[in-house]
């Protein structure tokens, strides 16, 4: 059963100050830590093997992770993620200011649960609160098939969500 | 009551003015609706960030494009010109936007004179809509100070 009451905790990554800003009021959830690097992240989430972990991974609901960083791009934090035993189940978001098919199918393949082009709007957001409240009985690779979407055909709605309509 | 008017009508004309000549695009008004009760200065924080990241950047662009052609960190341009096109495509500042999306063709070809060309124009770009913003963030506080509110456009 989702726990609404629950604090949600979000752990965003991006190297943009500007972006970490919007973000965390885009969420409007009381628990938020932003990081600006993928190593940052994996520190904080206790997955560099050095420090013991700053925080239980279990309260972390969700991430959401710039692309493009340097040093480690989101894509890569994606994969540790995903092949750790500990943290693959917390749902992973993408965010990229470049809207590239192949770039979107191979995070979908490595497990993201969604891709939004930036910039991020609230209409993008409004749907991140499903991923942390739902429980993860879905098969993953079924969510991923249904969400790809041409993104051309829709500018009003820049991350992947239903087909658009074909009529305006 | 005629003063409130006055100015909202007056930051109203002038908010559309930036939206028709393309300095701001849909995403400022995104931004906008971020701004409440809770948070009634979040338009002016997240601008008041991207004005010192962006001097920042002009900076160092400034400092990379000085040396002689063979000595360009072309990736060090990459890396500073991908940002700004980032921060400022997140609050709406689409002009300033647009030269950093003409300022990757010149750096990806290796043109220093053309990376020049549009240093100086996305400096000019950006105080144009940094000096607009400071104007439309003084109409607010005139409206606020008159006992009015902003008035909220859609």
């Amino acid at each position: 059963m989702p726990q609404t009451k629950e604090l949600l905790h979000v752990l965003a990554v991006d190297d943009s100050l500007v972006d970490r800003k919007v973000i965390e009021r885009l969420l409007k959830i009381s628990s938020f830590t932003a990081v600006e690097s993928g190593s940052s992240a994996l520190q904080y989430l206790g997955l560099d093997g050095e420090k013991s972990s700053s925080v239980e991974f279990d309260r972390v609901n969700l991430i959401i992770t710039d692309y493009s960083m340097p040093g480690m791009s989101g894509y890569q934090l994606l994969k540790k993620l995903k092949t750790s035993s500990a943290l693959r189940k917390i749902p992973v978001v993408i965010m990229s200011s470049e809207n590239i098919m192949s770039r979107i199918d191979r995070c979908l393949e490595q497990g993201a649960e969604d891709f939004l082009v930036k910039p991020v709007k609230l209409s993008d957001v409004e749907r991140l609160k499903d991923y942390m409240l739902k429980g993860q009985g879905e098969d993953d690779k079924v969510k991923a098939a249904y969400k790809r979407k041409l993104q051309e055909d829709d500018p009003s709605s820049q991350s992947l969500s239903k087909r658009p309509p074909l009529v305006n | 009551m005629d003063i409130v008017n006055q100015l909202q009508r007056q930051y109203v004309d002038f908010l559309s003015s930036l939206y028709r000549e393309g300095l701001l695009d849909d995403q400022f008004l995104q931004i906008q609706k971020l701004q409440d009760e809770s948070n009634p200065d979040f338009v002016n924080e997240v601008v008041t960030l991207f004005f010192e990241d962006s001097e920042k950047l002009l900076h160092n662009l400034a400092i990379a494009l000085s040396v002689d052609q063979q000595h360009v960190d072309y990736q060090k341009v990459d890396a500073c010109v991908h940002q700004f096109k980032g921060s400022s495509s997140s609050i709406g500042a689409q002009r300033v936007r647009n030269i950093c999306v003409s300022f990757r063709t010149c750096y990806d070809a290796k043109n220093l004179e053309g990376c020049l060309r549009c240093l100086q124009q996305v400096k000019d770009e950006y105080y144009l809509v940094k000096n607009k913003l400071q104007t439309l963030f003084r109409l607010e506080q005139q409206i606020v100070a008159a006992g009015g509110a902003i008035p909220i456009m859609g």
